[in-house]
């Protein structure tokens, strides 16, 4: 099931992907390998998140192939790391920011395994790089959406996994997060992780490896220079990129 | 002093009474810590509606109410469930059905007996003051169960408290542990309905719990000031009752409810002050006032 730095972390053809039994999006096909980053871009509602759901195993896929470090989705917890869009839970849970930095572990750990030095030294480096540590003690309930995000991507990156699954990680952050998400980004793709990360941001594309622009429909994929065309940008938002 | 210890060391009937209230408000403790976090208060409050059609049947049928309200448990998970699933409704739609229909059907089932009048009334309110040996037996039997399975459970526990996903994606079943929460709750609600009564067994599980929830930034934390609270309930609400002539269950839950609006105060309070001790800050500091606003 572990994959080489030559074999590629996620593989998917002609992939279907929807809930229950209909299709949102289909035709989605692209070849990562570690270290390279996949971007989604489209409007609300195109299709983005459900894509993300599929490839971390919360949704079956509709038709196609899909493998994700050489095995079905979902069935390496501690390998895959997915940070969804933000909890409601977030805004009534009085646990403190440390001990939900901790829950990224659980996954390494399952029931029963005791969280040891190395769990310990995983959470609090993770603090330290999204900045949560300066409220690592405070209830999550009580800071900010900025903040709150901050230590979602904390706990994200706690896990230690080889690919990450991001939807929308600068939604609520201000320009200094916006920057800082691009540089763990970068981070972790320089240690062979691989990224794939939906976003409205059209700028997250500039260092990604590939791109697929969705509207409910593959409008295109490929590199990000061959996706995000004036014609394929006006087709899905109205507008294009200022030159 | 008399007056604080006297009622519990001159009457056995009273020091059972303790006992049993003691161990249902550590039992609802821990289960309540979860209900709290993840938002299953309503379901609580439907399990316990679910157990009267059981009990009232076993009752009528002769045999035991626990067996009963543990069926009747069963059964309201089962077609939450059902509902939940099969129909694509809203798991709060599932539940108020089953909950009406369950609590109707109980009331029918009475309503067809004329000498089952005093039993339902011990089912919806407890029978705190007629608690034997046996029924501690088995409550303890349930708080063991409980305190296990949510010692084991803990960490899918609380990854379905934050986010289902999250559960998922780290390997653990959402189904499954999703489930294993709502029996847990069921035997809480099936080892308490005896004490305190299946209209009030919500307010031992909702009530300390989110009193914890106030203060408590860890979830053990959160279940020992849970625990704490819900035993002093017990003491002063059976002290209160005892003194006063009041009803015994209900005097325990209403004071755990007084014991929450008290804390909720506080933190209310101390959120005041700390505001206006930032804007006092802001007037002592102008410079930093107008770096702030300009």
């Amino acid at each position: 099931m572990s994959t080489t730095d030559d074999s590629p972390s996620i593989v998917a053809t002609s992939l279907a992907v929807g809930y229950g039994h209909r299709p949102v999006v289909d035709g989605v096909g692209f070849t990562l390998f570690p270290g390279q980053m996949l971007v989604l871009i489209g409007t609300n509602g195109s299709g983005k998140s459900t894509l993300l759901k599929t490839l971390a195993g919360l949704l079956v896929t509709q038709g196609g192939e899909l493998s994700v470090l050489g095995g079905r989705p979902g069935t390496q917890p501690s390998r895959v790391a997915y940070l969804p869009q933000h909890p409601v839970s977030s805004h009534t849970l009085p646990l403190r920011v440390e001990d939900v930095v901790t829950m990224g572990r659980f996954a390494r750990r399952g029931l029963f395994g005791r969280l040891n030095d190395d769990d310990r030294d995983a959470v609090a480096r993770s603090m330290q790089r999204t900045g949560a540590s300066a409220y690592a003690q405070r209830p999550l309930r009580d800071l900010s959406g900025g903040q709150q995000q901050r230590a979602h991507l904390a706990q994200v990156l706690a896990r230690g996994a080889e690919v990450l699954l991001l939807d929308e990680p600068t939604a609520g952050l201000d320009v200094a997060g916006r920057r800082l998400v691009a540089d763990l980004v970068e981070e972790e793709r320089a240690r062979g992780v691989t990224v794939v990360m939906a976003t409205h941001e059209l700028g997250d594309a500039e260092t990604a490896d590939a791109a697929i622009l969705l509207a409910q429909r593959v409008v295109a994929q490929g590199s990000p220079g061959e996706v995000l065309t004036d014609a394929s940008l006006r087709e899905v938002f109205g507008f294009t990129q200022p030159h | 002093m008399d007056f604080l210890f006297g009622p519990f060391t001159d009457n056995e009937f009273l020091r059972l009474s303790l006992v049993a209230t003691c161990i249902v408000a550590v039992t609802c403790a821990i289960a309540g810590a979860f209900v709290v976090l993840r938002g299953l208060a309503f379901v609580g409050d439907a399990l316990a509606h679910g157990v009267v059609p059981g009990v009232a049947i076993a009752l009528l049928a002769g045999f035991s109410g626990v067996l009963g309200a543990a069926i009747g448990a069963a059964v309201m998970m089962g077609g939450v469930g059902v509902v939940n699933r099969r129909f694509r409704l809203s798991n709060d739609t599932a539940i108020g059905l089953l909950f009406v229909g369950m609590l109707a059907l109980g009331v029918i089932i009475q309503s067809r007996s004329e000498s089952f009048a005093g039993d339902l009334t011990a089912v919806l309110f407890g029978e705190v003051l007629g608690i034997t040996w046996s029924d501690i037996a088995w409550q303890v039997v349930a708080l063991v169960v409980v305190a296990g399975t949510a010692w084991v459970c803990r960490r899918p526990f609380l990854l379905l408290s934050f986010d289902e996903g999250l559960a998922a994606t780290s390997g653990f079943s959402v189904r499954r542990f999703a489930n294993i929460l709502l029996a847990m709750v069921a035997l809480t609600v099936v080892a308490s309905f005896q004490t305190v009564g299946t209209l009030l067994v919500l307010g031992m599980l909702v009530a300390p719990a989110a009193t914890g929830a106030l203060f408590g930034r860890r979830i053990l934390t959160v279940v020992a000031i849970a625990a704490v609270v819900g035993v002093v309930s017990s003491y002063v609400g059976l002290l209160l009752s005892y003194h006063a002539d009041l009803a015994a269950s209900a005097s325990i839950v209403l004071t755990a409810v007084v014991v929450f609006a008290l804390a909720a105060s506080i933190v209310e309070i101390r959120r005041w002050l700390e505001h206006r001790r930032d804007i006092h800050h802001l007037h002592d500091h102008p410079h930093f006032h107008e770096h702030v606003h300009h």
